[in-house]
């Protein structure tokens, strides 16, 4: 089971955003997409994610096309985590986790205790009852990864779900970071497929079965970060001079600029 | 923090709505004592009422009034509700899709082209009614259709294209107000006052379908309006089907106030505050919104109504004044013991 972009491209505005891209996200791995700004990260989550529709290609949802799902069927398979969220209404953090479970048909009884669970996961418990307007950068940050969490918190009959989160750490601290890629591990070995775009290549070095380099609207190189991730590449794509060590605990790949 | 838990507001609201209710009918004009008010009420719903003269106050004259100002008040403030959570501003209002400002072309079209006392074709609605729906009907249909491409509704563009239409909807009054002489000009800004002192059976029975059809269909999209506060991204990521509940909820608001506005005038704030009010006490759930504010707005309104109706005796103000004077004063008071939290 997997998402799958079968030569994509996406034509909006006079630009081309995406060029022919084929791209697979199987369930049960975590694949993180990096690349420079503008460079057609966002676009690809987009269309991978039924926002945007590309003008070009089709993509597969669990062997069927993204675009025939139920809307509602679709929200018990895939969560996703925007950057920007938009809310500014004076929601508990227990009523935003909440929201996450509308799609779901579990009941109230079960409910209640996916967003207890979430909200502890993700550090939160104590914002339980707190106002989400008045809650730090970080807490909705947050707040929000739990929602997204609850969504897909249990497994259900529609098939493998995804969990698709854009740039879920900036506005982390340290212990966050850590504790989102825990939490992305746990979700993965759990079968559940991951994609996420992350900035930080250390930190998508650190978690990535896959690494997704995008540049110019075309995938640059993908594989497993101590296959890809060379200097040449950071070069090339970053424009910047950087020596690429190990890390001398994990043995993931160390871009030091 | 919260001031208030939903499930108990919307109880004490609910209990209001019959206290005030009855003491409407009861002032006015002429005194009425409540245990005659109450008398009366039992006495029709038995079927045997002698027609005295204060059975017909009660029952000919106030008890309509009142329902009207009930179902109005009720109507306009779920759909304020409505409406804010649509377009996630907490500042928007039913007005902002164009409606009011179309209603009241059409109402001023009608007063001045047509005489506002030509007889209509359904007795106990003026023409005025017919105009002011028409007008307002129209108006939303040019915003709905401006806001919309293939991508879908933008609210964004539908707040724009409703404030644009809202100034070519004030133009025209204005040139209408130019050309009309002192009666019609008189008629015009009376009308745009808000008046519910034409209340009816039949304006009743037409309220209170529009106010069924409400009931029915806003509580299932309750759970949708959260998920849309999100943002509609978001919300589509939630298995909620964004662009048809816009259309639908656009569709029933320009229904709700298109009537509301046809039979009772412009009533302002009722349909800004009252949402604002009760979020403020309760928080943003629409599960527990749509009840409160149908029930707030629907006791306010009757209150500001009661006292436009007494307090320049034998005289009556026109109840938009009211709301406005009642409404603003408390809101400010919210809004400065809110300061330090926003």
């Amino acid at each position: 089971m997997s998402i799958v972009a079968d030569n994509i491209s996406l034509h909006l505005a006079g630009f081309d955003l995406l060029r022919n891209i084929n791209l697979s996200i199987e369930a049960g791995h975590v694949s993180v997409l990096v690349g420079p700004n503008g460079a057609g990260k966002s676009s690809l989550v987009k269309v991978l994610t039924g926002e945007l529709n590309p003008t070009q290609g089709t993509v597969w949802l669990n062997h069927r096309e993204l675009s025939e799902w139920a809307i509602q069927d679709r929200a018990n398979v895939l969560a996703v985590l925007p950057q920007h969220s938009e809310l500014n209404f004076p929601f508990t953090a227990n009523e935003v986790v909440s929201l996450g479970c509308i799609p779901h048909t579990t009941g109230y009884a079960v409910d209640q205790k996916i967003i207890a669970d979430a909200l502890q996961m993700v550090d939160a418990s104590y914002l339980e009852r707190r106002l989400y307007t008045q809650m730090s950068g970080g807490e909705k940050q947050r707040v929000q990864l739990a929602r997204v969490l609850a969504q897909i918190w249990c497994p259900n009959s529609l098939g493998e779900q995804f969990l698709v989160l854009d740039e879920p750490t900036a506005a982390f601290d340290l212990a966050h970071q850590q504790m989102t890629l825990d939490i992305v591990k746990q979700f993965s070995q759990s079968g559940v497929g991951v994609l996420m775009v992350v900035h930080d290549l250390n930190l998508a070095a650190r978690c990535a079965d896959n690494l997704v380099v995008v540049n110019g609207g075309v995938i640059e190189a993908f594989g497993r970060p101590d296959k890809i991730l060379t200097e040449q590449l950071v070069e090339k794509v970053f424009d910047v001079k950087a020596t690429i060590s190990r890390h001398p605990a994990a043995n993931t790949p160390l871009v030091i600029t | 923090m919260r001031y208030l838990a939903a499930a108990k507001l919307v109880w004490c609201l609910a209990l209001l709505l019959p206290a005030v209710a009855i003491v409407s009918l009861s002032i006015g004009t002429v005194s009425i004592p409540l245990t005659q008010i109450i008398q009366t009420l039992f006495a029709t719903m038995g079927g045997g009422v002698e027609n005295t003269q204060t059975s017909s106050i009660v029952l000919d004259i106030r008890l309509p009034r009142i329902l009207l100002a009930l179902l109005v008040g009720a109507v306009l403030a779920v759909l304020g509700t409505v409406m804010q959570g649509l377009f996630r501003n907490p500042l928007a209002d039913p007005s902002l899709i164009g409606v009011s400002g179309g209603a009241s072309v059409g109402a001023s079209v009608v007063i001045v082209l047509v005489g506002g006392s030509v007889a209509s074709p359904l007795a106990g609605l003026s023409l005025i009614s017919f105009g002011a729906f028409i007008g307002g009907v129209i108006s939303t249909l040019v915003v709905y259709r401006v806001a919309t491409s293939g991508m879908g509704t933008s609210v964004t563009t539908m707040l724009l294209a409703g404030i644009a239409i809202g100034a070519i909807a004030g133009a025209f009054n204005s040139l209408l107000s130019y050309f009309s002489d002192n009666q019609m000009l008189r008629q015009i800004s009376v009308w745009q006052m808000g008046n519910l002192g034409g209340a009816n059976w039949l304006k009743v029975s037409i309220m209170l379908a529009v106010a069924a059809i409400l009931a029915a269909v806003l509580p299932t999209q309750a759970k949708s309006l959260n998920a849309l506060l999100l943002g509609e991204s978001e919300a589509r990521h939630l298995g909620v089907d964004v662009q048809k509940i816009k259309r639908k909820l656009i569709f029933l608001t320009a229904l709700g106030v298109g009537v509301s506005v046809a039979l009772a005038g412009l009533i302002g704030f009722v349909g800004l505050i009252i949402p604002h009010m009760v979020r403020l006490l309760i928080g943003p759930d629409h599960r527990w919104l749509v009840p409160a504010t149908a029930l707030a707005g629907a006791s306010l309104l009757m209150i500001a109504d009661s006292i436009a109706r007494v307090v320049v005796l034998p005289a009556e103000l026109p109840t938009g004044i009211l709301t406005a004077l009642l409404g603003a004063p408390f809101f400010i008071g919210l809004l400065i013991r809110q300061r330090g939290e926003f």
